[in-house]
């Protein structure tokens, strides 16, 4: 999937990435979109990371789907990042597939698609890959990283692996680990993937079929850890589809049965099933703490200068509060100025991408006291 | 910027340069005062979104939460000071608060509402009823404050768990100093401050 996405930067091509795993890639190309200028101090660098379905594409329009950015509610001119004032960049992750090196692309070597000769990836590799980005761009230090979810999961690596490039961070709804619970309903999106026989070990590209039945039942499990418990039934309760009575079949006799089938068909026209494997394989191999014999105060020790930010919602059952808090526990700890607060919030995980006006509010004060701090003009 | 007079007093009792961990924060008045007229490294914990929104924006840094909760997950004399203003009378386990504080921070400054006011006394005797005020407006079923003490009880406590009193200033609601020992302070001063050390 390399059409129209925007800017690319080709990247390691002299000295190789090497990754986690302990494999290379060489070159690593890297699809992004900038929002805004970069000052003549260079010092207006926003880095939004996006999460484990998203892409580059925060504020503008998708090239495929043609919706609006996925945080166009927060990006844009005059927006709470404020595209007047900073230079907003979002670049799809390593592994993705919308523009980024990933298990579509072609292997140099083999001049075949990767499918799965493409080497397993960690979320600190996506975030190495990011900070070559902001070289090539000339950035040395960023004002703010931000992101929700995995997106979240980048801002930690950054704060743990390149303290010294950044001014701030906000984390939202985010963890610094992956639970059993978290692995499990992965592995089961995995497993569905895999199970379809369209799949074909990854090799399926320029085949007439690909996995989609299986991606889309990935997607349909993966999107009911997104949302609350209270947030379906207020949505749709035990509302039928269309009909004045069930079926005594199994049609989507329930509306949410429709809305998931839709997610998940919705899904497959614009995600690559093997880079949902590898991206899910990423947050599952996600323990900070485990690099520093399970202390994660540790991983921060070299961050004092990063302004914190840590935000979790009261629904969110996928990476709920505990883990937040012990993010911003283990940042205190480890001397690292952070500020925390769970949010009130009826709508689960995906509250980082709603509407949320406790959220604008604490991430608005966040960044003007670091933007005073740092002697940009209000 | 004014600060009201109990945090002025406490203001006054703290070390430029100092790290300090101010326990129910508020909308950070202290913390900001303190940042700018000493310079000190100050954290907040601070129950209300409100409290910690106000916070945040003001530049400090705070945490969500409460002294019950979270005081454990601070290490060992990470703080220089740790204060505690008009609070003790509304967490669950004081005495254990008391100690955390001491554990976190080298001393700690714990102001307190003084139920041995001689006005408290006269409305419980005179009219039998859980004495509501201006300053305790709510009634006994629905106030956060649910471990009221006297000076003279703080005292008791202390002297109990050995906790050292480096200052002891009564005073009353605006903030002027009472000079008299703890007999008279529990009969007159609305408030008391306690500068305690291990």
């Amino acid at each position: 999937m390399r059409g129209n996405v925007g800017h690319t930067a080709s990247l390691f091509k002299d000295e190789p990435l090497a990754l986690d795993s302990g494999a290379i890639l060489s070159p690593v190309t890297v699809a992004y979109e900038t929002y805004g200028t970069l000052n003549k101090a260079c010092n207006n660098a926003v880095l939004i990371c996006h999460a484990l379905t998203g892409d580059q594409y925060a504020a503008s329009k998708h090239p495929i789907t043609g919706k609006p950015g996925w945080w166009e509610r927060l990006v844009g001119p005059g927006k709470l990042i404020d595209t007047a004032k900073y230079f907003v960049i979002c670049s799809n992750v390593l592994g993705s597939c919308l523009g980024t090196t990933g298990p579509w692309e072609v292997n140099p070597k083999s001049n075949e698609p990767w499918g799965l000769d493409f080497p397993v990836i960690t979320i600190r590799d996506m975030v190495r890959v990011q900070a070559a980005l902001m070289d090539n761009l000339g950035i040395e230090k960023l004002f703010m990283v931000i992101g929700g979810s995995m997106g979240g999961m980048q801002v930690l690596e950054w704060i743990a692996t390149y303290p010294e490039r950044l001014v701030s961070a906000v984390a939202l709804a985010t963890a610094a680990r992956h639970t059993a619970q978290n692995i499990a309903f992965h592995e089961v999106g995995r497993q569905a993937v895999m199970a379809d026989p369209n799949w074909q070990a990854g090799a399926y590209y320029g085949k007439q079929q690909k996995p989609d039945k299986g991606l889309a039942v990935a997607r349909m499990t993966a999107h009911v850890t997104y949302l609350s418990e209270d947030a379906l039934t207020e949505k749709f309760g035990r509302n039928l589809q269309a009909r004045d009575a069930v079926s005594f079949g199994f049609d989507a006799d329930f509306q949410i049965e429709s809305y998931l089938r839709h997610q998940g068909s919705a899904f497959v026209d614009r995600f690559d099933a093997n880079s949902y494997l590898y991206i899910t394989r990423a947050m599952d191999y996600l323990d900070i703490a485990g690099r520093h014999e399970g202390r994660l105060a540790d991983a921060f020790k070299d961050a004092a200068n990063v302004r914190c930010c840590v935000i979790s919602f009261s629904s969110d059952w996928l990476y709920p509060t505990t883990e937040n808090k012990a993010i911003a526990h283990a940042m205190n700890a480890a001397g690292v100025r952070v500020s925390f607060a769970e949010i009130n919030s009826p709508h689960g995980h995906d509250a980082f991408l709603l509407e949320e006006p406790e959220m604008d509010a604490m991430i608005s004060g966040f960044m003007g006291a670091a933007a005073a701090a740092e002697g940009l003009e209000p | 910027m004014s600060l009201r007079p109990d945090l002025k007093l406490i203001a006054d009792l703290i070390e430029p340069g100092s790290r300090v961990l101010d326990v129910g924060c508020g909308d950070g008045a202290l913390l900001a005062h303190l940042d700018a007229e000493k310079q000190v490294d100050g954290r907040g914990l601070e129950i209300s979104q409100q409290g910690v929104n106000a916070s945040v924006g003001r530049g400090l840094f705070v945490m969500q939460g409460d002294a019950d909760n979270d005081l454990a997950e601070y290490p060992d004399a990470s703080f220089d000071y740790v204060v505690l203003s008009k609070t003790l009378q509304a967490v669950h386990r004081p005495r254990d608060v008391l100690l955390e504080l001491l554990r976190i921070g080298n001393k700690a400054v714990v102001t307190i509402p003084n139920f041995g006011h001689w006005r408290v006394r006269m409305s419980l005797l005179a009219r039998g009823r859980m004495p509501v005020t201006k300053s305790l407006s709510k009634a006994w079923f629905d106030t956060d404050n649910i471990h009221f003490c006297t000076i003279l009880d703080l005292f008791e406590l202390l002297d109990a768990e050995n906790i050292k009193i480096a200052r002891f200033v009564p005073h009353t609601k605006t903030g002027k100093e009472l000079n008299t020992g703890g007999l008279g302070a529990n009969w007159f001063a609305d408030q008391a401050l306690f500068l305690l050390e291990n």
